[in-house]
């Protein structure tokens, strides 16, 4: 029973880890880049969300408004940064990348304050399940059918849409796809418009679950969602939403069994430094 | 000289020791490494914990820095397995493992961390010559490096792998012999800095602190020991300097950071260098 507990904590955990891996998967996939400052978008996000939420009462506005201002923001990362260092080695995007995201944590304490909002009246969070002895709120329920739902309609885009299928073409070749038609600018601005909507969602919700918006909330998230994407093999979609989920899990017993010795982050890289010394290319992925 | 000027100096040393060790990993062998706050932390607790045990200053040093250089190796090792990309993320991770262990295992003292480390065998002035000592020392090593046959290897490895390896040049053991330098310098700084402030707390080596000196690299320019050395000195002053700064330090060094890399890649460096390139 604790064991099927510890399941499904874990899994909501992951279902969240899914949410902001995706982003970061998509932009690597295409652009690979190490989008660390992701983690700013999802903070921003939960900050928007939670400034609506507290004036209007309104949830569904404080998600409609947080995913408009992180889906603004983030192709605006890549116009302003990304794309005039595209052609210098990798590790100047991802510099700059974590540049963006310390300097904005400081901003976020500097604009809000240092100790964190909390929502005037947060009922997911206090709407509590028990089903079969294992009790889950609203807000992790609403995590799984967030993850279930955006997923879904994600691979059905990437499957069936015509932008879809342009997204899927500069994927995997960006100059074939480029001499037959494709738009490769908007395909990136939609990759980063995307990875953003996703991320602020995720930050909406964690900010619900946690009934806490703070600056540094998401870089550990940020963190963990590169060791995850890392896992599922850079930029492997079903990989990636593997590993998110096996890493929720990992992490929910490791807390357990491992809390004298380590603490949740270092079981997660431990973790991810295990699998790449078995698998350097990661759970799921071609040999390179 | 007062105490702070002392205090200053001792800690731009350290950050030169550290930022040099860095540059040897990622701007001479082009092994990128976001945790290098874990070995200036494994340095520090290595020595600490010796010293506390009674261990005499020269030795606790060396225990230090021998600590750090064994995590290093083993890091590099794991280098071995991965690349670019997996590379930065494994490193990143090798600070999370090293800072989630020291926080919650109480041999290291958990959040306390290490008190009442005994005091070196010199004065707080003492304490900086040797600092700054070290630090020219290590300076002298790293121009060397960069103008011997193992920094022109170190040059090729971080062009281009496959072509060294082509070539005849064993990629593998000039990895490990870069990280083990690097790391190995890392722990030194440590070891001073446990004397110094004669306390370690988990906190003090964290991401943070890793990106700290990953600036210092960058902004002073990744590659040119000059760069670096002058990257260090002026990250340490800046706060100093400018008290205000201290308030938004993170803030300004996202913010160098991140302009740094989107304007000048090369950094202060390169700036200098295109300064006298257009002269010519």
């Amino acid at each position: 029973m604790f064991a099927l507990e510890l399941t499904v904590v874990g899994l909501i955990w992951g279902c969240m880890y899914a949410l902001m891996a995706l982003g970061l998967t998509l932009v690597y996939g295409l652009l690979r880049i190490l989008h660390v400052a992701h983690a700013t978008v999802f903070t921003l996000g939960a900050y928007a969300g939670l400034l609506v939420a507290n004036h209007s009462g309104s949830l569904l506005l404080a998600f409609a408004v947080a995913m408009i201002v992180a889906g603004i923001v983030g192709p605006l990362i890549y116009r302003l940064i990304y794309e005039p260092i595209l052609n210098q080695p990798p590790y100047v995007a991802l510099i700059a990348s974590i540049g963006l995201l310390v300097a904005m944590e400081d901003g976020f304490r500097l604009l809000f304050g240092p100790y964190g909002l909390s929502f005037a009246a947060n009922t997911w969070f206090t709407t509590i399940y028990s089903l079969g002895g294992i009790t889950v709120n609203l807000v992790q329920v609403w995590i799984v059918a967030a993850a279930v739902v955006l997923l879904g309609a994600f691979a059905l885009f990437s499957a069936r849409t015509r932008a879809g299928v342009a997204w899927r073409a500069t994927v995997s070749d960006r100059q074939m796809a480029e001499s037959f038609g494709v738009d490769v600018l908007k395909v990136r601005y939609l990759n980063f418009f995307i990875a953003s909507v996703l991320a602020a969602v995720a930050g909406v919700l964690v900010a619900l679950l946690n009934n806490l918006v703070e600056p540094g909330m998401g870089g550990v998230i940020s963190y963990k969602g590169l060791a995850i994407i890392v896992l599922g093999g850079l930029g492997n979609v079903p990989g990636t939403l593997i590993a998110s989920l096996l890493l929720g899990v990992v992490e929910s017993f490791g807390t357990i069994y491992l809390d004298k010795v380590m603490d949740r982050d270092a079981i997660a890289f431990l973790f991810l430094i295990g699998v790449l010394m078995v698998r350097p290319q990661g759970l799921i992925g071609a040999r390179s | 000289m007062n105490a702070y000027l002392v205090s200053i100096a001792t800690f731009a040393s350290l950050n030169v020791i550290l930022a040099l060790g860095l540059n040897l990993i990622s701007g001479f062998c082009g092994q990128i490494s976001l945790g290098h706050a874990a070995f200036y932390g494994i340095g520090a607790y290595g020595a600490a914990m010796a010293a506390v045990a009674g261990v005499p200053f020269p030795l606790a040093l060396l225990i230090g820095t021998l600590a750090a250089a064994l995590a290093g190796v083993i890091t590099g090792i794991a280098s071995l397995r991965v690349r670019e990309d997996f590379l930065a993320i494994v490193t990143m991770g090798v600070g999370f493992l090293f800072l989630g262990i020291v926080r919650k295992a109480p041999w290291f003292g958990a959040e306390m961390g290490i008190s009442k480390i005994p005091a070196a065998p010199f004065d707080k002035t003492g304490l900086a010559a040797f600092a700054m000592f070290s630090a020219v020392a290590l300076i002298a090593l790293s121009l060397h490096v960069r103008r011997s046959w193992m920094g022109e290897s170190f040059r090729a490895v971080a062009d281009d792998e496959d072509a060294a390896r082509t070539i005849g040049i064993d990629v593998a053991y000039y990895k490990l012999v870069a990280f083990l330098i690097g790391t190995a310098a890392a722990g030194f700084a440590g070891g001073l800095y446990a004397y110094l402030t004669q306390l370690v707390v988990p906190d003090a080596f964290g991401f943070v602190q890793s990106v700290t000196i990953l600036a210092m690299v960058v902004i002073g320019g990744i590659g040119s020991t000059w760069g670096v050395v002058a990257g260090a000195i002026v990250l340490t002053l800046m706060p100093e300097l400018f008290r205000f700064i201290n308030d938004y330090k993170l803030l300004v060094y996202g913010a160098l950071l991140l302009a740094v890399m989107r304007f000048s890649p090369a950094g202060m460096a390169g700036l200098v260098q295109r300064m006298f390139a257009r002269r010519v």
